[in-house]
């Protein structure tokens, strides 16, 4: 991470919210999709457990035109995404386990109905 | 937005989380969050982990970003509350500077029990708490060779799987029997002392700390009652928290180990709250009054009492759960376990993925998962529903018997 600040590539990521508000923010390589929107204050993201993978409150869906791009869930985020508080899609993933690259610059993001 | 409205005291994890519910509620008069850290507030879990291990800095541990709380109309006060005037309904900070309020929350948190012995005030002793804490850490673990980690506790726990990734020779010295021994399983016990003993930590059961020994101001070496003279050039004391409940005690409000409030979370003053790590509660999990340190505690707290200030008041019952890495291992625990309780493994223990299943009274009340995900959900799934309890050791014993398979059944029944 220390390296990818240093280079200072800061790609971006819309957040669209279940209500439909946009939101986009650019944030550092290396960031989670979470972090970045927890640290710009975009709502729809709880991160309990902050980026841990141990509480699914930072369910989200990757827009279909993103999902290759940001690859499958791991095993455990796997196990976890079936007990998210909003409904399992094909394209649900934690967003704290999706981390930001330059391959991702442009990435859209739906937050779901609820996290709780 | 006019005259007083919550004010809260304590900008950790539990202090926040009303705020930021009060808000998302609607919740439209003013919060006031008094801050005695010095930093913007931040979650504490990372600091013995992803901190430690130097993949995230300060701002990647704040809660919210800092200008979000201007945003959120949520003010915070940098100082520390003094005194509660009770009759005036005002609080006092360090300053002198005086906040009236409609609504108290205490959300005082803990702070590291002390240990007592000759030099623990030197040089590279530590405790870990707070960022100030875990960054004198962090500074000093690269160059740290003999480690002495005096509790083997979750934090102590933790600690020990970066140093040893760190490259430093570490010793672990714990008074009981086992390690997390008022927090886990004696089979949980076991298999983290193996893991942490393959990555070359040495322990000590049963074993106390007599004094910890310096030169020109340095650590060197600690005595311990049985194991003798250990070199460490960096200890950590992590013998456990106590509850920050003085202020409450002050004000004439009930304290026993922590702040004792109802299953509204509500002190002994009805306009005063108290949440998180402070509050002593009747938990209906363990069917005891209990303080319970975790991060889900202290959100549920705040969101509880958020709920009632808006007019939606219930009695406290969020399912407590807990997790904790150590090197590559991921505990969770969902439940309350209790001494007593009696474990049952399954799973794969030696491969590292197995999940220990404790029941009271043959009832099912807590699973504890070694990278076992889909257990710990299952279980947490269960709990909500109050389902868990219906399974028996014997349902569980049995060869086929998989809980998440049985939650979605479950599901699907009802
Ligand atoms: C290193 C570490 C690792 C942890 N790891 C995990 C984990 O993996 N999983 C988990 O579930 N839990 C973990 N925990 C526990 C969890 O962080 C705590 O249970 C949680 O932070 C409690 O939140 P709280 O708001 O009640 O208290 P705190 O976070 O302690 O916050 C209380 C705040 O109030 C302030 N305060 C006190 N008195 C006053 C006053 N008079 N005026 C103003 N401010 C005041 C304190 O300075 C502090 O900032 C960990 C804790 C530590 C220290
Ligand atoms: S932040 Fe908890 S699982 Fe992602």
């Amino acid at each position: 991470m220390e390296q990818a600040t240093r280079e200072r590539r800061m790609p971006a990521v819309k957040y669209i919210q279940f209500d439909g508000a946009e939101q986009t923010v650019d944030a550092p390589v290396g960031t989670s999709v979470m972090q970045a929107a927890l640290t710009n204050g975009v709502p729809g993201i709880l991160a309990e457990c902050g980026g841990a993978a141990s509480c699914a409150t930072c369910h989200v869906y990757v827009d279909e035109a993103w999902v290759e791009r940001c690859g499958p869930p791991g095993d455990d985020e796997n196990d976890m995404l079936e007990c998210t508080a909003s409904e399992r899609r094909p394209n649900s993933r934690l967003s704290c386990q999706i981390e930001l690259s330059d391959e991702l610059d442009g990435l859209i993001i739906r937050t779901p109905e609820t996290q709780s | 937005m006019s005259g007083p409205g919550t004010v809260i005291v304590g900008a950790g994890q539990a202090g926040v989380q009303v705020a930021l519910s009060l808000r998302e509620f609607g919740y439209s008069k003013p919060i006031t969050i008094f801050n005695d850290e010095g930093h913007p507030p931040y979650q504490r879990p990372p600091l013995s982990k992803a901190f430690m291990l130097g993949k995230v800095g300060h701002e990647g541990m704040y809660l919210r970003n800092p200008d979000y709380f201007d945003r959120a109309s949520i003010s915070i006060v940098c100082d520390q509350v003094q005194t509660i005037d009770r009759v005036a309904r005002k609080v006092i900070g360090q300053s002198g500077g005086q906040t009236e309020y409609e609504a108290l929350v205490l959300a005082t948190g803990s702070r590291n029990r002390t240990l007592d012995v000759p030099g623990a005030e030197l040089n590279g002793v530590f405790s870990l708490r707070s960022l100030d804490d875990a960054t004198a850490l962090r500074g000093q673990l690269q160059s740290a060779r003999d480690v002495v980690v005096i509790g083997g506790g979750f934090i102590g726990l933790e600690f020990a799987a970066v140093a040893s990734k760190a490259g430093a020779r570490v010793h672990v010295v714990e008074a009981a029997a086992r390690p997390m021994a008022r927090a886990v399983s004696p089979e949980i016990s076991a298999y983290f002392t193996r893991r942490h003993m393959d990555r070359g930590a040495t322990f000590a059961f049963g074993d106390t700390v007599l004094r910890i020994d310096g030169k020109d101001g340095h650590v060197v070496s600690v005595q311990t009652a049985k194991g003798g003279l250990v070199p460490a050039d960096l200890v950590l004391i992590g013998v456990g928290i106590v509850p920050n409940s003085e202020l409450a005690h002050a004000a004439g409000l009930a304290t026993d180990n922590g702040i004792v409030v109802d299953e509204h979370l509500v002190t002994s003053d009805p306009s005063i709250s108290a949440i998180g790590d402070c509050a002593i509660y009747p938990n209906v999990f363990s069917n005891s009054m209990l303080r319970v340190e975790s991060v889900q505690n202290a959100i549920d707290h705040g969101r509880s009492v958020a709920a009632r200030l808006m007019g939606r008041p219930s009695a406290y019952c969020a399912v407590p759960w807990f997790w904790s890495d150590q090197g590559e291992d991921k505990l969770q625990i969902a439940g309350i376990s209790l001494v007593g309780d009696i474990g049952l493994t399954k799973g794969d223990q030696a491969g590292g993925r197995f999940s220990v299943f404790l029941f009271r009274n043959d009832s099912l009340v807590c699973v504890e998962s070694v990278n076992r995900v889909a257990d710990h959900m299952a279980a947490r799934a269960l709990l909500k529903t109050g389902r868990l309890g219906r399974l028996t050791p014997d349902t569980v014993q049995s060869e086929t018997f998989d809980l998440k398979a049985y939650a979605s059944k479950e599901t699907v029944d009802a």
